[in-house]
């Protein structure tokens, strides 16, 4: 490990840029002559539209156009499909609906696309598209999934007739019943998990330019990497060769998932550039962010677990409803089913399980991946239900999960995953002793002096990182002078790969990070291969792409220095930026110069040093850890107070542990939100009531605490770096262990579990509804 | 109906032609091409948007571009030095691995910048509370509060577990 190389806390290379303000996100680029976009949307959550009139908006100072859905049909542009195929027991397909770009003769969630008004500034394009003159049909509509579920609920797809697409279920329940049955202890869990917004600081904004001279369309946009929209918004909307359509992402304001897929707008403005062979510019404001951005979470899980005498699990079954939304976004029904489904029973063996999940549309925005994607409800409910396992056997919480941690790897989980590694009593321990775990209650009466409710909570998880898309492309260029580019496939937003990728490229070729580059986020220079970052797959798949085309450099490089240096190749050794053989000593920088020079390299190799591999993962990655979170509550106000948080994670060998600490810190805080303040509030008419950080509750600084922060390091055993994820362990951490905290802080007033998010006012009640007379 | 607003930003007196209803972080950001100043909310919740008003943290979506005539307005490009040496701020901030995207960060800096001014030596607490108004999705504040904690106190900042 050099000065710079793999475990170095280097301090981020794209930190002056972006603290100068130099960063440059896609409403900071404007196109001369570039038209203003601004959507109307439905004001309804359920409707038929009987007419729209776009001719007062069309007359509007400014505006250059008005589109509905029928210009997009009339022009042949497809509807959008759900990616997720599933059947359930009997082998019936999931049915699945289309989203038409803009809608079609009905309207299913408040915030749906409607039409796109163009205008020469943006007010103009806001002022006319409220002019649009829209005739609507009201329908009841349902926003929960539980209500979608009864019998004289609101259809939403007469062609399916109920809200439910699939019942899918991984086997028949008897066997999980029969075990079940016969447990020594059962206890069950009802699990509320609330509705999120992602909520990345840039809103969803896209500026498309159509050049018709280089019969291109260039396309500016926040994505977690373009390739996908530009294959997608090429081939299938507006039919042009892939590489007709120049994506560009260059700097992007977060991500936490929902910036991966095709966005209706991008679609529709896209469409609209080559229209009116022009450039087109949109940019959401925060408000319809809401209406936007796919939603995350928003499940209900009904679980049991049946327990030995020992404590011991039997048999564990899970029934889950999640909220679709009105449509099927592309990876929707996945998130219970494969998000959670490769994780569960998390950390824990369960030799009998049942699952079963039912999807339910209803008349919201539609739900898709969001920071962990299935992941934290499955960790959550699991925490939840080992919680009460120890209160039904009498065991210490810690005592009943270390009787149910899986020990042996790898280990194939009931869904057929295999988890290559992990020390999961170990990380417990740790987190156990640095949070003083055992000597608690000293300060729970402490508190109790002053009046104040203490409690302490644990919550083991794992997670899935870097599975899903098993390729990703890396290219390394050296040019002759020595410096490096890197082209590639993962693409940041947020998570530092310009510093990490340079501390792999100096770990492996011993240049200066400062002389590497990283291209990213521009289809027209990034590899073709590349995929994106998501799913915490950048150090894994952009690692281990970026360590196969460095070895590669340092294969020919070493030809190169041997033809050099007189040697035999295999007399060759390289270490450290110097290519050595017996006394005789050439430099990476020196052989980079040579090798681009056709007269000084062995015969018949091609002159350059510009490598690249598309990388194939073995398996995915497993990140794992253990949390504890200590709070106090105001009992006369409900308010807790997040007193202490200790995070150990085992995110395999951390690359940069600055960074790492970082990822674990913003996912442990997104989870806090979720716990403590977060919820998308649809109202029964299926308004969407929080749909502005006034009505949204974000975490703020003053909500979080300290993060103490230790890693439990087990090597991942499948992937070349043994690295793996880090960005949503944290998001799967803090759920169950502030839930955990509050529970056990209000104990004494019989409360055993609070829904989240659980704001001052749910702890208040809690009290005080233990506290009223019987 | 447009209007003549004149206005010292970053120490150069600028000129500009507004409608009334302009908001000072659209003169900043469409006029004058000043893209660092973001734009996260529009309802003076999340905080991108601070700049410095006459030595004061103002959120430059919610102060309309007449009313910064004749101000002194600072904002995120005027921090550095003309060489593009860091502010101590912006240097802490990158000491403490206080941004991730970078969406926040100007408005956090100039918050930060803020806070040293009025309230040296403010503990951990204080200063969380004075970032009510600045949101960051991504680094859950704590290389946020570390940062301004090391300008203003340093001695308050916890130690950290690099290993």
């Amino acid at each position: 490990m050099g000065q710079f190389g793999i475990g170095q806390p280097l301090r981020r290379k794209e930190d002056p840029r972006l603290l100068r303000g130099e960063g440059r996100y896609t409403d900071d680029v404007n196109v001369d002559g570039q038209l203003w976009a601004a959507f109307y949307r439905s004001p309804h959550p359920h409707a038929d539209i009987l007419s729209i009139d776009p001719a007062p908006a069309r007359a509007a100072p400014g505006v250059a156009a008005v589109f509905t859905i029928a210009d997009l049909d009339a022009d042949g542009v497809p509807d959008m499909p759900c990616e997720v195929e599933l059947s359930d027991l009997s082998g019936r397909p999931m049915w699945k609906p289309m989203r038409p770009i803009l809608a079609r003769g009905r309207v299913r969630f408040v915030g749906e696309c409607v039409a796109i008004v163009l205008a020469a500034t943006q007010a103009q394009a806001r002022e006319a598209a409220e002019l649009l003159k829209v005739e609507y049909a009201p329908l009841p509509a349902v926003a929960d999934s539980e209500s979608a579920l009864a019998a004289d609920a609101p259809v939403l797809w007469e062609a399916l007739g109920s809200n439910v697409p699939v019942h899918w279920q991984n086997q028949d329940s008897a066997p999980v019943d029969a075990a079940m049955a016969a447990a020594a202890h059962r206890v069950r869990v009802r699990i509320v998990n609330n509705r999120l917004v992602p909520s990345p600081m840039e809103p969803k904004a896209a500026l498309a330019a159509w050049d018709a001279q280089a019969a291109k369309l260039t396309l500016w946009a926040p994505t977690q990497g373009g390739r996908r929209i530009q294959a997608n918004i090429a081939k299938r909307y507006l039919r042009l060769e892939q590489d007709q359509l120049r994506v560009i992402s260059q700097d992007v304001g977060g991500g936490f998932g929902m910036r991966g897929q095709t966005y209706p707008e991008f679609v529709a403005v896209a469409w609209a550039a080559k229209q009116i062979g022009g450039a087109v510019k949109w940019r959401a404001d925060r408000t319809e962010t809401f209406f936007s951005d796919y939603h995350g979470r928003d499940q209900v899980n009904e679980a049991e677990m049946g327990l030995d005498s020992d404590g011991r699990m039997v048999a564990l079954k899970i029934v889950t409803l999640v909220n679709l939304g009105a449509y099927m976004a592309e990876n929707g029904p996945r998130m219970p089913i494969e998000g959670g489904g490769r994780i569960i029973p998390c950390c824990y063996h369960a030799p009998q399980f049942h699952f079963s999940v039912k999807p339910v549309f209803t008349n919201t925005v539609s739900t898709d991946t969001y920071r962990g994607a299935g992941r934290p409800e499955a960790n959550f409910l699991m925490e939840r239900l080992m919680d009460e396992a120890a209160r039904a056997t009498g065991l210490p919480r810690e005592e009943v999960r270390r009787r149910n941690y899986i020990t042996q790897f790898p280990y194939r989980t009931p869904m057929g995953y295999v988890i290559d590694s992990g020390e999961f009593a170990r990380g417990m321990d740790d987190a156990l002793r640095m949070a003083e775990w055992s000597t608690f209650e000293e300060r729970r009466t402490e508190a109790r002096a002053r009046g104040r409710l203490r409690g302490i909570g644990v919550a083991a998880f794992i997670e899935a990182a870097g599975g899903r898309a098993p390729t990703e492309d890396m290219r390394v260029r050296v040019d002759a002078e020595g410096a490096v580019t890197v082209f590639s496939g993962s693409h940041a937003h947020g998570q530092g790969h310009d510093t990490v990728f340079s501390q792999l490229v100096n770990e492996f070729l011993g240049v200066d990070p400062d002389r590497v580059r990283l291209v990213q986020g521009d289809t027209d220079v990034t590899p073709r291969g590349s995929i994106g970052t998501f799913g915490s797959r950048s150090s894994m798949m952009g690692g281990g792409g970026l360590k196969a085309s460095c070895e590669k450099i340092v294969a020919k490089a070493t030809l190169v220095a041997a033809h050099l240096m007189q040697a035999e190749p295999a007399a060759v050794r390289f270490e450290t930026g110097v290519f050595r053989a017996g006394a005789s000593e050439t430099t990476f920088s020196e052989v980079a110069a040579a090798a681009w020079d056709a007269r000084r390299i062995p015969e018949g190799m091609t002159p350059g040093l510009d490598e690249s591999c598309l990388f194939q993962r073995e398996a995915e990655n497993f990140p794992n850890g253990c949390h504890v979170c200590e709070v106090e509550i105001d009992p006369d106000t409900g308010t807790p107070e997040i007193v202490r948080y200790v995070a150990i994670d085992d995110c395999g060998v951390v690359l940069n542990p600055l960074i790492v600490h970082g990822q674990v810190y913003g996912g442990v805080a997104q989870g806090l939100g979720q716990a403590m303040v977060e919820n998308a509030l649809y109202d029964a008419d299926g308004q969407l009531v929080s749909a502005t950080y006034m009505d949204y509750g974000m975490p703020r600084a003053h909500h979080m605490a300290h993060v103490e922060a230790g890693f439990n390091t087990t090597p991942c055993r499948t992937n070349p770096l043994g690295v793996k994820g880090a960005g949503e362990a944290g998001a799967c951490g803090a759920p169950p262990a502030f839930i955990g905290a509050l529970v056990d802080a209000l104990r004494d007033h019989g409360v055993t579990h609070i829904d989240m998010p659980a704001t001052p006012e749910k702890i208040w009640r809690a009290i005080n509804r233990a506290n009223a007379p019987a | 109906m447009k209007t003549k607003v004149t206005l010292n930003v970053n120490g150069q007196e600028r000129t500009a032609e507004v409608e009334p209803r302009t908001l000072l972080v659209e003169l900043l950001r469409d006029q004058l091409g000043m893209t660092g100043t973001h734009v996260g909310c529009d309802t003076t919740q999340c905080g991108c948007c601070v700049i410095h008003v006459d030595d004061k943290a103002v959120k430059s979506c919610t102060m309309l571009a007449v009313q910064a005539q004749g101000k002194k307005v600072v904002t995120i490009e005027g921090l550095a030095a003309a060489d593009g040496t860091l502010h101590p701020m912006q240097e802490a901030f990158r000491d403490h691995h206080g941004l991730q995207c970078g969406f926040c960060t100007p408005g956090m800096v100039m918050m930060g910048v803020d806070i040293a001014r009025r309230l040296p030596g403010a503990d951990e607490k204080t200063v969380r509370e004075q970032l009510e108004g600045n949101i960051c999705r991504c680094t859950g504040y704590q290389g946020i509060v570390e940062a301004i904690l090391s300008v203003v106190n340093p001695g308050a900042v916890k130690e950290h577990h690099h290993a």
